[in-house]
């Protein structure tokens, strides 16, 4: 790779032994990916939180020790100075509040907290959400961002027109302290342009509809650029959210175009930019269904456990949820937990819903949540969510059943203690 | 293609690009489908869990891990990174398809890895036939495991 002077001296370590760790570990990455050079970056969003048992042993040795190995994949333990990029850190294991009732054992509070206090001085702003595009970082169209959590990506190119590629805990480790990412991938402006073309049969509206979307796409997508045809409503950023979540579950999808309305293509053609289409899908109400179908991993129709949030909900959502119990409780055997960016939980505190949903026997939950912490209340055997991420993660991690649908089924779940969730 | 004239007629050698350098021999574990790291395997074993997977159950630790790339979350490198960190990853990575997350996750796993080879592996390399790889000669060198 060709490195300029400032990066060769950041290598040879004349600016310290950390930014030096960081070139190498840039270099070695850059060189696996065969790209040419690196780009600047001043916008940073990483895994640095240090709150799982696995990461403990390390941390006993110094949150340096974490960053050095986790962050910077370096034997070397190196002094970590401040973050030279706008860095914030992502979503963690641990609700700093309701750690108790996640079973959280204190020690690893104790750690997290810890490690907080460390990264905090150093710059790295503690968002603690997957979502950092809902709480103040909203990258402007064309800069180049590296990032990490595969909803924010998505949303990061596709919505925003930002440009990022799927960043790791190790390069994002690495660009916050020397403002430097491969140049590659979606940083390219050729490589951000159509491949497919996805024309949509049925009108798709809700947000549930939007995540089954996503989720198709994803399957038969697989890593490749989609471009929707015939999207005749207006999405908003609850729908694109969820709809980018699930395609980058059911697979890698890291960009899409939807002409007109994304950023970056104000027509069909505009969006392929004279590239050769590879493909093209149709979705229908035969492929709505299906989906539906596969994301449903449950055959219990009694539930345990309600999870919403997933990405992380807006404070419409919080609002939606706090409607739909107003003056109700939950079933006793039910546990519903609702999730949200701490700073939107401030917002939900004052206008009232967090109470309302207390009331109604609900948790609002921040800094996490069940599928990153593999945390569910005890016992939790089935689970309902209106997260196609969620549905798709859950099973697998933690081994229980999932139900997949709307708020309102979900909500419906949550006061009955059964499904009976509709496609 | 030297060596592969030389050699005994059930050896095939690959050319391909050196993604993460190094030399490691053993037994080969292919996939046809991608795989997850955050969410699709588990760190402490190296065994792949995601539903749906062909390959769920399955452990990588110690095997040449064939298959077409990464997909998923970007906790891939994590995860992977963990894997080493436990003595559970594979010996080696083959595949198909760059990503940063592939590419990121073959660094920190630091095995040898290779890609872009000039046939196509998923297609000639079989789960048990041995595998070495010299990704630093750019060469994978895989003989076929006798018929049982």
């Amino acid at each position: 790779m060709k490195l300029t002077d400032y990066e060769k001296a950041m290598y040879d370590g004349e600016y310290g032994r950390a930014k030096a760790r960081a070139m190498d570990l840039l270099l070695r990455y850059g060189e696996a990916l065969g790209a040419e050079r690196l780009v600047e970056t001043n916008n940073v969003a990483g895994a640095f939180n240090a709150s799982t048992p696995s990461v403990q042993p390390i941390a006993q040795k110094g949150m340096e020790h974490v960053y050095s190995e986790l962050n910077l994949d370096s034997d070397e333990v190196v002094d970590v100075p401040h973050m030279v990029a706008h860095t914030c850190q992502l979503i963690t294991g641990i609700d700093n509040d309701n750690w108790e009732l996640q079973g959280v054992d204190k020690s690893l509070v104790d750690m997290q907290r810890e490690n907080e206090k460390f990264l905090g001085r150093r710059g790295v702003n503690m968002f603690a959400t997957c979502t950092p595009y809902q709480v103040g970082n909203v990258p402007v169209k064309g800069e180049h961002c590296a990032w990490m959590e595969s909803s924010a990506v998505i949303y990061c190119n596709s919505v925003l027109g930002a440009r990022t590629n799927v960043e790791g805990k190790e390069s994002t480790g690495a660009a916050a302290l020397t403002g430097r990412i491969p140049y590659w991938g979606f940083h390219i402006t050729e490589n951000r342009r159509g491949t497919h073309l996805v024309e949509l049969d049925i009108e798709v509206d809700d947000m549930m509809d939007w995540g089954l979307l996503g989720y198709y796409i994803g399957e038969v997508i697989g890593e490749d650029i989609p471009v929707l045809k015939g999207t005749s409503r207006q999405p908003d950023l609850v729908k694109l959210k969820h709809f980018g979540a699930a395609a980058a579950s059911s697979g890698g999808v890291e960009m899409y175009h939807i002409p007109g309305i994304t950023p970056e293509a104000d027509t069909i053609e505009e969006a392929f930019g004279g590239r050769k289409m590879k493909g093209m899908f149709r979705y229908g109400a035969a492929e709505r269904r299906e989906t539906y179908e596969k994301l449903q991993s449950a055959t219990e129709k009694k539930v345990d456990f309600i999870m919403l949030g997933c990405p992380h909900n807006s404070i419409d959502q919080v609002a939606l949820i706090a409607h739909l119990l107003e003056d109700r409780k939950i079933h006793p055997d039910v546990q519903l937990w609702v999730h949200t960016p701490r700073a939107i939980k401030q917002v939900a505190e004052r206008n009232g819903y967090l109470d309302v949903i207390r009331e109604a026997g609900g948790v609002v939950m921040s800094d996490t949540c069940p599928a990153i912490s593999r945390r569910l209340p005890q016992g939790t055997r089935v689970i309902a969510t209106d997260s196609a991420k969620q549905a798709h993660y859950l099973p697998a991690i933690t081994g229980v059943q999932g139900w997949f649908g709307s708020v309102s089924d979900c909500v419906d779940a949550a006061l009955t203690g059964q499904w009976n969730g509709r496609a | 293609m030297d060596i592969a004239t030389e050699a005994k007629p059930e050896t095939i050698v690959f050319k391909g690009r050196k993604v993460v350098g190094g030399r490691a021999e053993g037994e080969a574990l292919v996939t046809s489908e991608t795989i997850s790291g955050w969410g699709g395997i588990n760190e402490r074993t190296g065994t792949v869990i995601e539903r749906r997977h062909e390959m769920r159950g399955v452990s990588f630790a110690g095997k040449i891990l064939v298959f077409p790339g990464a997909k998923g979350s970007s906790g891939w490198s994590a995860y992977f990174h963990m894997t080493r960190l436990n003595g559970v990853q594979p010996q080696a990575m083959i595949f198909t398809r760059m990503t940063t997350k592939i590419a990121l996750g073959a660094v920190v796993t630091r095995v040898p890895a290779i890609t872009e080879l000039d046939r196509d592996p998923l297609s000639v390399i079989e789960t048990g036939d041995w595998v070495v790889v010299d990704a630093d000669a750019g060469t994978v060198t895989v003989t076929k495991k006798k018929p049982a």
